[in-house]
């Protein structure tokens, strides 16, 4: 799944993104899940936040990490996407 | 960019057969009390339920969940019995959420958790795995051995949904309810639940004691996991379902809680440490308890958790098998209830020599007009023994 241009991403109650000090790393936290966050996917979900739309998600990291838009924005959406279809995102 | 979200639960590649260095576990289960108002007769207690006088307390809870937050732990499964039967439930949740936890809290949905939930949602419960019986009150309540328990559990789950906390329904599929799992799919969608487990039974404790009344005949499990797989496609988004596969029907077994002594930890009412909920079945193993040592000395160095950890206590043919990182074995508690000998291959994998004599028990049990159950109580276990494999 693919997320669109214009989707709103939140994490919704029950999912957290943290810290994990012990193996000094992110990790996300979901119902009888977690995963490993690397430091590209901390830089995305520390973005999602119930405000900005997909796009602008990718605007803001294409501008942090001086990228093309296009180079990023499939990555992006499909990384997202894939969460929303996991019901660890919500839109 | 999928990759970088790889989930955590996926099996590692296969290392060298020595024992691994110990890692950081991610769960823990708190079997907090062994009372409940059900009586499924598949319930993952042992037969010898522990009473009320000797569980922890609150303060012990408490230590034990802060060295659980020091080791890594990640999830805390608040579990039992039933959890809400403590009175000190909502205390032990928001210690949790104060070490930085994510509590899950595994329920009936009965009894006073209707009137806890609010509560402990305020002190940062984090989800809530509701168990239902089966999809209509006839069924699930005659499973449960609690007239009543299916409608309470409906109005539970609203209360949940309301709240906005995440939902998950957990139901143990077995042959008195495996014709309902579609209906269970779709009351998961109605209650609102972001995920559903479709558990087919795992025979240990009072579900082992109970299997000829359990076991499910072969065409209709193909069947439920037909539907299971259909609506995973249709309902993606909405509901995510997690399936357990029955294991006496299976290729390969289930890796044992992710592999023995490498990702979880089990602590009993009154306060021993398992690697996994039925681990006591296994004759001859020494249990650490929490009242005399930390929760960090345990998970290194008891030796129940070394027994079975990494893969040099294997023999032939796990030892030179290339799912041994994968599955490790299977289940250790598996192989003793069945064989005799829990050092055996899993005899749920079709490289064990007794396989085939399991699927045949299976199949003569599912046959059979089944017995009725032996409902979970103290001292209510059957005295008849269930039959193994090897004669």
């Amino acid at each position: 799944m693919r997320a669109e241009e214009t989707d709103v991403p939140r994490l919704p109650r029950g999912v957290k993104l943290k810290y994990d000090q012990v193996r000094a790393r992110h990790v996300l936290l979901a119902p009888e899940r977690a995963f490993d966050i690397d430091a590209t996917a901390a830089a995305v979900l520390e973005l999602v936040d119930g405000a900005r739309t997909c796009g602008e998600i990718v605007d803001a990291l294409a501008t942090r990490y001086n990228e093309a838009r296009e180079v990023i924005a499939d990555d992006v959406r499909d990384m997202i996407g894939d969460l929303i279809a996991r019901r660890v995102i919500e839109r | 960019m999928s990759e970088t979200v790889a989930e955590i639960d996926t099996a590692s590649a296969a290392r060298p057969a020595v024992a691994p260095p110990v890692g950081h576990p991610i769960g823990i289960l708190c079997e907090l009390t062994h009372r409940c108002p059900l009586r499924c007769p598949y319930c993952s207690n042992p037969l010898e339920l522990e009473r009320r006088e000797a569980e922890l307390d609150t303060a012990t809870w408490k230590r034990v969940l802060s060295e659980a937050a020091a080791l890594g732990i990640l999830h805390v499964h608040l579990s039992g019995g039933e959890p809400t039967a403590r009175a000190d439930l909502v205390e032990l949740t928001a210690h949790c959420a104060a070490e930085g936890l994510y509590t899950n809290l595994i329920t009936s949905g009965i009894g006073r958790a209707s009137a806890m939930i609010g509560p402990l949602s305020d002190a940062g419960l984090d989800h809530v795995q509701l168990s239902v019986q089966g999809a209509t009150a006839e069924t699930a309540d005659l499973i449960g051995g609690y007239k009543g328990g299916h409608a309470a559990k409906l109005e539970f789950a609203r209360k949940v949904t309301d709240l906005d906390l995440p939902l998950t329904l957990n139901a143990v599929i077995h042959r008195g309810n495996i014709h309902e799992v579609e209906a269970i799919i779709a009351l998961a969608v109605e209650l609102k639940a972001r995920r559903l487990e479709v558990a087919h039974t795992q025979y240990y404790g009072w579900a082992y004691a109970n299997r000829a009344a359990l076991m499910p005949a072969r065409p209709d499990v193909d069947r439920s996991i037909a539907l299971v797989e259909e609506a995973r496609r249709r309902l993606e988004g909405v509901l995510v379902i997690d399936m357990v596969i029955p294991d006496y029907y299976a290729r390969y077994p289930k890796p044992c809680s992710g592999g023995w002594g490498r990702r979880t930890l089990n602590v009993t009412p009154t306060g021993r440490v398992l690697p996994c909920h039925a681990a006591e079945s296994i004759p001859g193993l020494e249990f650490w308890s929490v009242r005399d040592r930390s929760l960090g000395d345990i998970w290194r160095a008891s030796p129940a958790f070394n027994a079975f950890r990494g893969t040099s206590w294997m023999r032939e043919p796990c030892l030179s098998c290339e799912r041994r990182e994968m599955d490790f074995g299977g289940c250790r508690c598996q192989a003793m209830a069945l064989l005799g000998d829990a050092s055996a291959t899993d005899p749920a994998c079709s490289k064990s020599p007794f396989h085939a004599r399991v699927e045949a028990l299976a199949t003569a049990e599912a046959a059979a007009d089944a017995p009725s159950y032996a409902y979970r109580s103290i001292g209510g276990a059957p005295s008849e023994p269930t039959e193994g494999v090897r004669s």
